[in-house]
C-alpha cells in the first residue's frame, strides 16, 4: 500500500531506489507469465528513484515521492515508447509528456514501466493488443479485463504499488473487478486528457488502479485538477481525496437500481456484491431503490459514439507525421489506405468502418445525433436516482473474468458485458470498482459504486470504510505472494 | 443492413484497404454491430436536446498567442520520412 510505503521511506527503511529495484525483479520473474508490461526500462527508472530519494533526503517529499507508478500505454511519456497496443505506434517514442505524467513526476512517483492494454483502448478482454494479450494472475486461463488489463494484472500480482487507467466504456472499473483490486474512473473533465491517446474524446477519461481506497485517493490528488490544454477539462478545485477517508457511510443513502439485478447478472456475482451492500448498511449506510429505466440502451448508444469519435480520432493515424507506414504503395491515397490496413488490428478497423458509416451523409441524423439524444436520457436517469440516494451500488460486470479465448469469435456478445460500466460513461459520472468477494473458480469480484459529478471523495470514503470492515482487497493471488 | 458495396465505400472513406477475401466477414460482423445499434433508433426523442459533453460547458476561449516554442526537430524525429525539414509523401501533382 501507498501509505505504509511513503512511512519506510520517510523512516528511511527503504530507499526508493530499493523499492524499485525489487518491484523490477518482480516484474523479471512474472511478467513472462502474464504480459503486463510493454516496456519496463530499468535505467531510467532508477535514475528517477535516485532523484526520489534526494528529495527524500532533502526533506522535501511528498506522498509519492519514490513509489514505483506503472503507466498504460497511451500516456504519453517524454523519451519513453508509447505503443498504445498498436502496431500502428510500435516503435513511437513520445517527444512530450502528458498532463497526467507531468503531474505523477512534479510529486516524485518513479515511472516503473508501461503497461499492456487493448489497441487504441478498444476492448473488454485485452485480447486486443499487439503485443500479446495479457493473462489474469488469479487464473492464468482468464482474461484480466480490459482495457486497461496490463495495469489491472500488473497491480493484482504486486508488480508494481500502482497504475494508471483510462475508461471510455469501463476500462479500468471492469479489469479492477476482473483482477481484484479497487479502480476509479473520475467524473468526466476531472483529469486532463492532454497527452493520453485518444479513443473517444467525449467518453475517456483517466484514472488510478491500486491496492485499496486509500491508495487511490492519493494517486486522484496528484491526478485530477485543471489543465487548460485540455479543452473539456473543468476548472474546479480538487477535494481532498486523502483527508475525506475517515467521512464513513453512517446515513449514507445507497441508492440500488432495480435495473442492475436481474436474471442477467451471474448468481456467483450476485451473492458478493449482495452482501457487500449488506456490510454497508451494517456499517451504517441505508438503502433506497432507484430506477434507470433508459439504461438496457447504453451498449447500442455506446456503439454509435464511441466508433463515430474513434473514426475521427484515428484519422491522425496517417503514415505521415509519426507511426508505421506501409512499405509499398502506388500513391499517397494507397500509402494511407495500406499503412492503415496494416498498422490496425481487427477490432479497431471495425469501430473506424462503424463511425465512418453513422458519420456519413444520410446516416448522421438518424444514428449519430440520435445517439446524442438518447444519450441526454440515459444521463437524466441518474440525476432523478441521485434525487434519493447518495451513491449507487451494483456490480462492475455481469460475471468473473472469463476465460481466454471464449468471447473473441463474437464482438457484439463482448459488448454487450459491458451494460453495468457503460451507462456511467455515457453521463460522465465517476465510478470505482472495489473488490468484494470470489465468484466462479475462485476469481474476484467488484462492487460498482457510482457518485454523481465530482462525488469522489464522498465514493472513497465510502470505499474506505468498506474495506476497513473486510479484506477483499489485502487478498493477494495465490503464486504471486512470493 | 449493410451490402458488400457499402463496405467497399466505407472502406475507402476510412482510407482502411480490405482484401477481397476479408469482406465478406467484415460484413457479418459490421451488420451485427449496427443489429446492436438499431435498438436506440425507434426509441422517442423529440424536443431531447442532443448531449456532446456530460456538463454542457461552453467551449473555453483563449488569447490568440504563441505558447509553444519551435521543436519540430524533435517531433519530426519520430516521422517515417523528412527532409529538409519538411515530411515527405509520394508526388501528389505532377
Amino acid at each position: 500500500m501507498i501509505a505504509g510505503l511513503a512511512r519506510q521511506l520517510a523512516a528511511r527503511e527503504v530507499s526508493s531506489e530499493e523499492l524499485t529495484r525489487d518491484y523490477l525483479a518482480r516484474i523479471e520473474r512474472h511478467n513472462a507469465s502474464l504480459n503486463a508490461f510493454i516496456t519496463v526500462d530499468p535505467d531510467k527508472s532508477l535514475a528517477q528513484a535516485r532523484a526520489a530519494d534526494a528529495r527524500i533526503a532533502s526533506g522535501t517529499a511528498g506522498p509519492l515521492t519514490g513509489i514505483p507508478v506503472a503507466h498504460k500505454d497511451l500516456y504519453c511519456a517524454r523519451g519513453w515508447r508509447t505503443t498504445c497496443g498498436s502496431r500502428m505506434l510500435e516503435n513511437f517514442v513520445s517527444p512530450y509528456d502528458a498532463h497526467v505524467i507531468e503531474q505523477f513526476d512534479r510529486a516524485g512517483a518513479v515511472l516503473l514501466g508501461k503497461t499492456n492494454m487493448d489497441e487504441f483502448a478498444m476492448g473488454s478482454s485485452n485480447e486486443n493488443s499487439f503485443f500479446g494479450p495479457v493473462r489474469n494472475p488469479w487464473d492464468l486461463a482468464a482474461v484480466p479485463g480490459g482495457s486497461s488489463g496490463g495495469s489491472a494484472a500488473a497491480v493484482a500480482a504486486r508488480l508494481v504499488p500502482a497504475a494508471t487507467g483510462t475508461d471510455t466504456g469501463g476500462s479500468i472499473r471492469q479489469p479492477a473487478s476482473f483482477t481484484g483490486i479497487s479502480g476509479l474512473r473520475p467524473t468526466y473533465g476531472r483529469v486532463s486528457r492532454y497527452g493520453m491517446v485518444a479513443f473517444a474524446s467525449s467518453l475517456d477519461q483517466g484514472g488510478p488502479l491500486a491496492e485499496s481506497a486509500e491508495d487511490l485517493a492519493h494517486l486522484l490528488a496528484v491526478m485530477a485538477g485543471f489543465d487548460p490544454r485540455d479543452s473539456t477539462c473543468i476548472d474546479r478545485p480538487r477535494d481532498d481525496y486523502v483527508g475525506g477517508l475517515g467521512g464513513g457511510v453512517k446515513g449514507l443513502r445507497i441508492g440500488l437500481p432495480r435495473e442492475y439485478f436481474t436474471k442477467d447478472l451471474a448468481r456467483d456475482v450476485a451473492e458478493p456484491i449482495l452482501a457487500a451492500i449488506e456490510e454497508l448498511k451494517r456499517l451504517g449506510a441505508t438503502t433506497v431503490e432507484v430506477s434507470l429505466p433508459n439504461q438496457h440502451l447504453s451498449v447500442p448508444v455506446y456503439y454509435v459514439l464511441a466508433p463515430a469519435e474513434a473514426s475521427s480520432n484515428l484519422s491522425r493515424f496517417d503514415g505521415v507525421r509519426y507511426g508505421h507506414r506501409a512499405a509499398g504503395y502506388r500513391d499517397l491515397n494507397d500509402m494511407y489506405c495500406k499503412t492503415r490496413a496494416e498498422g490496425f488490428g481487427a477490432e479497431v478497423k471495425r469501430r473506424i468502418l462503424v463511425g465512418t458509416y453513422v458519420l456519413s451523409h444520410g446516416y448522421y441524423d438518424a444514428f449519430y445525433l440520435q445517439a446524442q439524444r438518447v444519450r441526454r436520457l440515459i444521463a437524466r436517469d441518474f440525476t432523478d436516482a441521485f434525487a434519493k440516494c447518495d451513491l449507487i451500488a451494483g456490480p462492475a460486470a455481469p460475471s468473473v473474468a472469463f476465460d481466454l479465448g471464449s468471447k473473441d469469435k463474437d464482438p457484439v456478445q463482448m459488448y454487450l458485458d459491458d451494460l453495468y460500466t457503460i451507462p456511467i460513461n455515457l453521463a460522465g459520472l465517476p465510478g470505482m470498482s472495489v473488490p468484494c468477494g470470489f465468484g466462479a473458480k475462485g476469481r474476484p469480484v467488484g462492487l460498482q459504486l457510482v457518485g454523481n459529478y465530482f462525488d469522489e471523495a464522498r465514493m472513497l470514503a465510502a470505499a474506505h470504510a468498506y474495506q476497513q470492515a473486510t479484506d477483499f482487497h489485502l487478498c493477494v493471488p495465490p503464486g504471486f505472494t512470493a | 443492413m449493410l451490402s458488400r458495396e457499402e463496405i467497399t465505400r466505407l472502406a475507402r472513406l476510412a482510407r482502411i484497404e480490405v482484401p477481397e477475401g476479408e469482406a465478406e466477414a467484415l460484413l457479418l460482423q459490421l451488420n451485427g454491430i449496427l443489429g446492436l445499434v438499431e435498438q436506440m433508433c425507434a426509441v422517442a426523442t423529440d424536443g431531447v436536446e442532443p448531449m456532446s459533453h456530460p456538463q454542457d460547458v461552453m467551449q473555453r476561449l483563449r488569447d490568440d498567442a504563441v505558447t509553444e516554442a519551435d521543436a519540430r526537430e524533435l517531433f519530426q524525429a519520430v516521422a517515417p520520412a523528412v527532409e529538409d525539414g519538411l515530411y515527405l509523401v509520394p508526388r501528389v501533382v505532377e
